[in-house]
């Protein structure tokens, strides 16, 4: 079974909801070169990340190969109460896509 | 007389030609600023990334953001940063770090029911300054954070 790409929590303290993502990735930045073989490592990062609350765009990330390997991702939003949907997707620069999607706790 | 005005006329026709490309060109770059801001993030100068992402190089130091950063990271590869900031009418939050090979890494789009607050994980080359330009309202505000990197990861 494939692991899961991202991992999300999600609370809400009066109505403010805080979030804390983890998504997996290598994040290859394409200027590291591979110990035995010397090759170049080709780039592989996540390049955007949204992430939506009931449907409603609260946060686009846009990301570079700067960021660390298994990004983490940490931020707080209003207007938020239990049971609210929350989701996060992920584009990477090879186009692959990744979503998931939390209930508010 | 016959012969200068044919001259005549195959130059201003080069020139229009030439015209027309020049136009051509200066619209490509756009379509692809459209999706993701590719140039931003492949620029290797902190002037040309700024310009690409946040429109501008000039910045007004601000006390209402904060960089949260470890004074010593111990693992360039993983530096845990966070973005405070109480201005209102936040749009954008962009993390940099001079002295990457690409000095941008990331930018934040936020909503107007976002705090301005922002925790990730970035990558550093080296020991150097943390800026984080926050566009609020329009305008650039700035703050940095100096972070000292030990390589090798044994502490120092």
């Amino acid at each position: 079974m494939a692991k899961k790409k991202i991992k999300i929590r999600a609370w809400v303290d009066g109505s403010k909801a805080s979030v804390k993502a983890l998504m997996f990735h290598p994040m290859e930045t394409g200027l590291r070169k591979d110990k035995t073989t010397g090759k170049k490592i080709e780039a592989h990062y996540i390049t955007e990340v949204t992430c939506t609350h009931n449907g409603k765009n609260v946060l686009t990330c846009l990301w570079g190969p700067g960021v660390s390997k298994n990004p983490y991702l940490s931020f707080r939003f209003n207007n938020a109460k239990k049971g609210d949907k929350f989701k996060i997707s992920w584009v990477d620069n090879k186009g692959a896509k990744a979503e998931q999607e939390a209930t508010i706790s | 007389m016959t012969n200068t005005r044919r001259i005549f006329l195959k130059a201003s026709l080069a020139a229009s030609t030439l015209a027309v490309a020049a136009g051509a060109n200066l619209l490509t770059p756009r379509t692809v600023l459209a999706a993701w801001p590719a140039k931003a993030f492949n620029a290797k100068k902190m002037d040309a990334a700024m310009n690409g992402i946040v429109g501008g190089t000039q910045t007004t130091p601000s006390n209402d953001i904060t960089v949260e950063a470890p004074d010593i990271a111990e693992n360039g590869a993983i530096v845990s940063i966070t973005v405070k900031t109480s201005l209102p009418k936040v749009e954008s939050i962009s993390v940099f770090v001079p002295v990457n090979a690409y000095p941008l890494a990331s930018s934040y789009n936020l909503s107007d029911t976002t705090d301005g607050f922002i925790t990730s994980r970035i990558k550093m080359a080296k020991t150097s300054n943390v800026i984080a330009v926050v566009k609020s309202n329009g305008k650039l505000y700035s703050a940095k954070k100096s972070v000292k990197v030990t390589l090798g990861g044994c502490g120092g």
